[in-house]
């Protein structure tokens, strides 16, 4: 158990510092980077905000019941809302669930490559594919991903919104007069280091799962899988650490 | 030039290459003969570095391989071709965009020079005008085809060649091997052929080594494969009772 641990752990952090080397040619880096932020934000945007319409509005009525009965003002509705999304659910749930679309793609693309030779051809012209196949994605995740969980923290306060006002369980001003209570733009500063980290940690684990599979087809559907439970791991473990460090 | 010595392999347990030492000259078509599993691929691997050898040591022109730094291997790499025994083109690219690749990534030349290199290298392959297609649009023999393409884009001074001609017809692995053949001898390189293709050892075999049971068995050149007492050789070259007898026959009549 402790031997496997410390062998991948040692063997990812070598392949983030071959990753992290000056590229060595910009613009082949830079059409790259440029189609993988094409690829993971279209095509996540969808799931994205189909997600987050749903969180604001679970937890607007959630929270509805539990201060029903209770001297707690309603329009505290809105505020929850807002800082639960921004705090802890836009970020936490968009990076969970792109570990799940995001990053088993891109453990089965470059596995796919390993297994198909195409690394090794690349290799042989000279290419450091470690950097070339990875840190376009690292970069792309990094920018893309913080912009789709600020579209998902927007879209759950809509959700909030819908799931409550229209059903009466307070009102348009109150549920609006609660969004411009309390505010802490430093609670927006949180959500985006928490993205960004999430951003890093699904990517370079997800390409990590798949610039070193072996073997044939079940070996990379298990690379796969690795990707999203991993990622899935560390992405919790780095919000209960960013936590602590950022409000302690 | 390219030398190995004292090339020693193993994966876990099992000793795949035992004490390999060959000298692979340039402007020759040096191959690896051996059967299924003789460890011919695991050697070309460790020549182009792709494998690390448990021992032994390897030298390109005199530059002591194991040795180089990064960017010398950088700059070494871009004087080496490779097609793989599956072709290995990127199928997310189109066949220009296979070819292009390396020059995309290491040199400054501008479209239209890139356009002509291609080109250039297509019609070597005789595969003009496929320029548009996608690996998966075209044969297993095309494919190894724009692999070759691809692999002397940038003029290499070492040709490595793993299995060019399997899975392919008669006609047109013939076709292959002179195109190969060609290269070697136009431009001075050092070529390294991995086959099993009896055609091809006695066509092109101008350095054939066998590797049999993980150690160099034989080594000659192609005329001299048939007065060849080696056990393991006439074993693999004359492999069906068949060609044994006729083998019989043409040492009859020398
Ligand atoms: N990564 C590896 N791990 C363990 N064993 C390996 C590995 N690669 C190759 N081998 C073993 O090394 C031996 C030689 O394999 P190699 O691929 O070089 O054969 P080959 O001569 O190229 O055969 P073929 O003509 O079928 O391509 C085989 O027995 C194989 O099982
Ligand atoms: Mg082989």
């Amino acid at each position: 158990m402790i031997k496997p641990l410390l062998f991948h752990t040692g063997r990812y952090f070598v392949m983030l510092g071959s990753t992290l080397r000056k590229p060595s040619n910009f613009r082949m880096y830079w059409k790259e980077t440029v189609r993988q932020m094409y690829d993971i934000g279209v095509g996540s945007v969808t799931i994205v905000v189909l997600i987050s319409v749903f969180i604001g509005a679970v937890s607007a009525v959630q929270f509805s019941y539990q201060i029903g009965g209770t001297f707690i003002p309603k329009y505290y509705i809105g505020y929850i809302v807002r800082d639960m999304t921004i705090i802890e659910l836009a970020p936490t749930f968009t990076g969970l669930v792109l570990a799940g679309k995001v990053g088993s793609n891109m453990a089965s693309e470059i596995g796919g490559m390993r297994q198909k030779e195409h690394i090794d051809a690349m290799e042989v012209m000279g290419v450091n594919t470690a950097s070339y196949l990875i840190l376009p994605k690292i970069i792309a995740a990094v920018v893309i991903i913080p912009i789709l969980v600020s579209i998902g923290a927007f879209v759950s306060i809509i959700g909030g919104y819908i799931a409550s006002v229209p059903f009466g369980d307070l009102t348009n001003l109150d549920y609006i007069k609660g969004l411009r209570s309390f505010f802490v733009p430093f609670n927006v500063v949180m959500m985006l280091i928490k993205a960004l980290v999430f951003a890093f940690i699904l990517t370079s684990v997800s390409c990590y799962q798949g610039y070193y599979v072996e073997g044939g087809s079940i070996e990379l559907g298990k690379a796969s899988t690795n990707a999203v439970v991993i990622s899935d791991v560390m992405i919790l473990l780095a919000d209960y650490i960013i936590v602590l460090m950022l409000t302690t | 030039m390219i030398r190995c010595e004292n090339i020693f392999k193993s994966f876990d347990e099992t000793e795949v290459l035992k004490d390999i030492s060959i000298v692979f000259e340039s402007g020759k078509n040096n191959l690896i003969i051996g059967k299924s599993g003789a460890g011919k691929t695991v050697l070309l691997k460790i020549l182009v570095g792709l494998l690390n050898p448990t021992s032994g040591k390897i030298w390109y022109d005199g530059h002591d391989f194991t040795s180089l730094n990064h960017k010398e291997l950088q700059k070494l790499r871009n004087e080496v071709g490779m097609l793989f025994q599956g072709s290995a083109l990127f199928d997310s690219m189109t066949v220009e965009e296979n070819i292009r690749f390396p020059m995309d990534m290491f040199t400054k030349k501008t479209k239209k020079e890139k356009k002509n290199r291609v080109n250039y290298c297509l019609e070597r392959v005789n595969l003009e005008g496929i320029n548009d297609q996608f690996p998966s649009e075209i044969s297993g023999g095309m494919q190894k085809r724009v692999g070759i393409a691809r692999s002397i884009v940038m003029e290499p001074n070492y040709l490595f060649c793993d299995e060019p001609n399997s899975g392919l017809d008669p006609k047109t692995s013939i076709v292959i091997d002179e195109l190969i053949s060609n290269i070697t001898y136009d431009d001075n390189i050092t070529t390294i052929i991995n086959t099993h293709d009896m055609n091809s050892v006695l066509e092109i075999g101008d350095n054939i080594n066998l590797l049999h049971n993980g150690k160099l068995a034989w080594q000659g050149t192609k005329s001299e494969v048939l007065k060849s007492q080696s056990e393991e050789l006439v074993d693999f070259i004359f492999a069906s009772p068949f060609l044994k007898k006729l083998r019989g026959q043409a040492i009859d009549e020398l």
